[in-house]
């Protein structure tokens, strides 16, 4: 049985204090910066990943595996919603678009 | 307007308290997200897209100046300088700190506002006609009853945890300007052949994923089995509503499946027990209740300044010609302010216009404002000797945009720039549609035209009874608008049909100006609206207007 080759992935949650959107880095942070996010391109690492988002629920809500492509400045998103949550709303200038990240 | 007595106070108070320490719990780590998630809507906070977001109720949509600036001073201390007012009569804040959120709800307990059950299973914020007691096709004042609605479903111990959310709406109008047809229960103020008041009871009715026009339960229901027939009505759906599917749950599913007469004869057979408990405590709160809403002392006064300002300026005469409605009292108007300047995002207010706005009310409307589900805010009370200052004071706020039932005076949920459950984004669309038709100088000779916007299908923009509606998807990716003609949100209520397939973000408004152009050619004359060129044409000509490239293939 053919499988569909596994797309690489970033785990994204919202902050629980701010509410803002963030990544898990490499070395296990929360980036509110998409680029500093870890490109996960193995099925077992990417669940592995997100066991661990999960167990932090005093620090993120809501983590989740997403689709993301690899360029040589990190990892960008491939859906439009994802490049929303990197940006903040297009009818004002708010959120990440003006917070410097 | 209504007064907090003790009671009420103290339960608000003790609910903030309550939820202070819900907050406190959570971020200590003592509540997980799945213990905190239930507690946190129960008091109308969301988590969205970038940032936590909390729905406060405006219940019936009725304000004072002191509520309206507390919602500017909470718009600047807790968030950033505006609030989005929505179509249920609530105002959303969407950049709360979690940790902010019960001094928020503390500074509305401060004038007498509160954000329970704006969100969860429960019995949502009541809303009703927004000119409410001023209006001149009124028989009732709506709102008594609302706050008597409200007052029993707050906190009403069997109705915490239902199958589904559930809206309630209430006119005391023939013209519906509340969407009575598109609640759960709409409630319909009437009198019978001997004169006495009661309610056309609507049931079922409701617009998202499968919409459906409310079917008229009781024809008339006395004033005195108002609260047990609706007691009875939630009870008989709490048991029989399916909590097995939530796109089945809500009590219009519940209606459908089961047909009309068989939850008829159910709710006939709950009211027959409900009935006795009721000992008329709630008749004796209703005419208290009525009391606080006795009209203001209307004044009587010349009416030549405003027509020598009507005769003498074409810019507040053309926003009088749309944005006034007829008020029961002589010499009065409604004053609706267009909250949808061209190119601004439907129904969001900064708090600089929300205390102009307060100041406006205090000064010349007998301190009262109301919110519409359309996402405009509304002086009830304006003599129309005021209107020329009035006129001013908002245009140099740019609240003075003379828009009001025209093409740019667009309902539009927040959609994808705010909401975690949005398809594709509103607000870009509803700004592009107004600046482009502000461009072409078209709208006013376009006349009514109710055109709607929903990021979702769950249609809280409810394009559904829009003449023109659009809902925004994702289409493998992409966002994609898909067009509904006909819709119809009064009295007459109607479900819009799709047209076709959804256009591209880009190519969304070119297909509107066809669609309008169309009309403009075909009309029988100005006074035929876009809906009645519609019902009289059918789909056709609209849909040719949509596809040509279709329709030229297919004519070849």
């Amino acid at each position: 049985m053919s499988r569909r080759p596994f797309a690489p992935k970033v785990v994204t949650a919202n902050a629980l204090l701010e509410g803002d959107a963030v990544w898990l880095t490499k070395d296990d942070r929360w980036s509110a910066n998409m680029a500093e996010a870890e490109l996960i391109e193995d099925e077992a690492i990417a669940e592995d990943r997100l066991l661990f988002a999960i167990a932090q629920p005093d620090v993120v809500v809501g983590a989740y595996l997403v689709d993301a492509k690899g360029t040589t400045n990190g990892p960008v998103p491939v859906h439009f919603r994802e490049e929303f949550r990197t940006r903040g709303p297009s009818n004002y200038a708010h959120g990440k678009q003006v917070e410097g990240v | 307007m209504y007064k907090y007595n003790e009671f009420d106070e103290g339960f608000v108070r003790e609910r903030v308290a309550q939820f202070r320490a819900q907050v406190e719990r959570r971020i200590d780590g003592s509540l997980t997200e799945d213990e905190f998630k239930p507690l946190r809507l129960m008091n109308g906070l969301y988590l969205q897209l970038h940032a936590y977001m909390l729905r406060v109720a405006i219940p019936y949509g009725t304000l004072n100046s002191g509520q309206m600036r507390q919602l500017a001073i909470i718009a600047d201390k807790w968030d950033q300088g505006y609030g989005h007012f929505t179509t249920r009569q609530n105002i959303q804040y969407n950049w709360p700190k979690l940790k902010d959120v019960p001094d928020i709800l503390e500074a509305l307990a401060d004038v007498e506002m509160h954000a329970l059950q704006t969100s969860g299973n429960t019995i949502r914020n009541v809303t009703a006609d927004h000119f409410a007691g001023a209006a001149a096709d009124e028989i009732a004042d709506p709102r008594p009853v609302a706050e008597l609605i409200r007052q029993w479903s707050t906190d009403h111990p069997e109705f915490q945890f239902l199958p589904r959310k559930f809206k309630v709406a209430v006119t005391g109008s023939p013209n519906d300007r509340a969407v009575t047809k598109a609640h759960d229960i709409g409630l319909r103020m009437v009198r019978n052949d001997a004169g006495e008041a009661g309610y056309e009871v609507i049931v079922g009715g409701g617009l998202g994923r499968t919409p459906i026009i409310g079917k008229v339960i009781r024809d008339f229901l006395p004033q005195a089995d108002l609260l047990p027939y609706l007691e009875s009505i939630v009870s008989v759906y709490n048991v029989l509503g399916r909590r097995d599917n939530k796109y089945k749950a809500r009590i219009k599913i519940t209606v459908a499946e089961n047909g009309l007469d068989d939850f008829r004869a159910r709710v006939d057979a709950r009211f027959e027990q409900v009935k006795p408990q009721f000992k008329g405590f709630d008749q004796e709160l209703l005419a208290e209740i009525e009391q606080s809403f006795a009209p203001p002392a209307f004044r009587v006064a010349p009416l030549n300044t405003y027509d020598i300002a009507r005769e003498k300026n074409g810019a507040f005469r053309a926003w009088t010609d749309t944005n006034l409605a007829e008020h029961r009292a002589p010499g009065y108007a409604i004053v609706t302010v267009s909250i949808k300047a061209h190119g601004a995002t439907p129904g969001d207010a900064s708090s600089e216009q929300m205390r102009v706005l307060a100041d406006l009310a205090e000064r010349f409307g007998h301190d009262e404002l109301r919110i519409s589900h359309e996402q405009n805010v509304i002086l009830p009370h304006i003599h129309k000797s005021d209107l020329p200052e009035v006129y001013t004071v908002l245009r140099d706020n740019g609240l003075a945009t003379a828009n009001v039932g025209l093409i740019s005076d667009i309902i539009a949920c927040p959609g994808m720039d705010y909401c975690a459950l949005a398809t594709a984004r509103s607000i870009p669309i509803a700004q592009e549609i107004a600046t482009r038709f502000d461009e072409l100088k078209l709208e006013h000779e376009i006349g009514e035209l109710k055109l709607k916007i929903s990021g979702c299908i769950n249609a809280c923009g409810h394009h559904h009874v829009g003449h023109i509606g659009i809902l925004g998807l994702d289409r493998a990716g992409v966002e994609n608008y898909q067009v509904t003609l006909g819709g119809d949100a009064t009295e007459t209520a109607a479900v819009g049909e799709r047209v076709g397939p959804g256009f591209s973000a880009d190519d969304i408004v070119p297909a509107i100006e066809r669609l309008i152009d169309t009309y403009l050619e075909r009309r029988e004359g100005p006074e035929e609206i876009f809906l009645q060129t519609f019902r009289r044409l059918g789909m056709a000509p609209f849909k040719a207007a949509l596809y040509p490239e279709k329709e030229s293939a297919h004519a070849a």
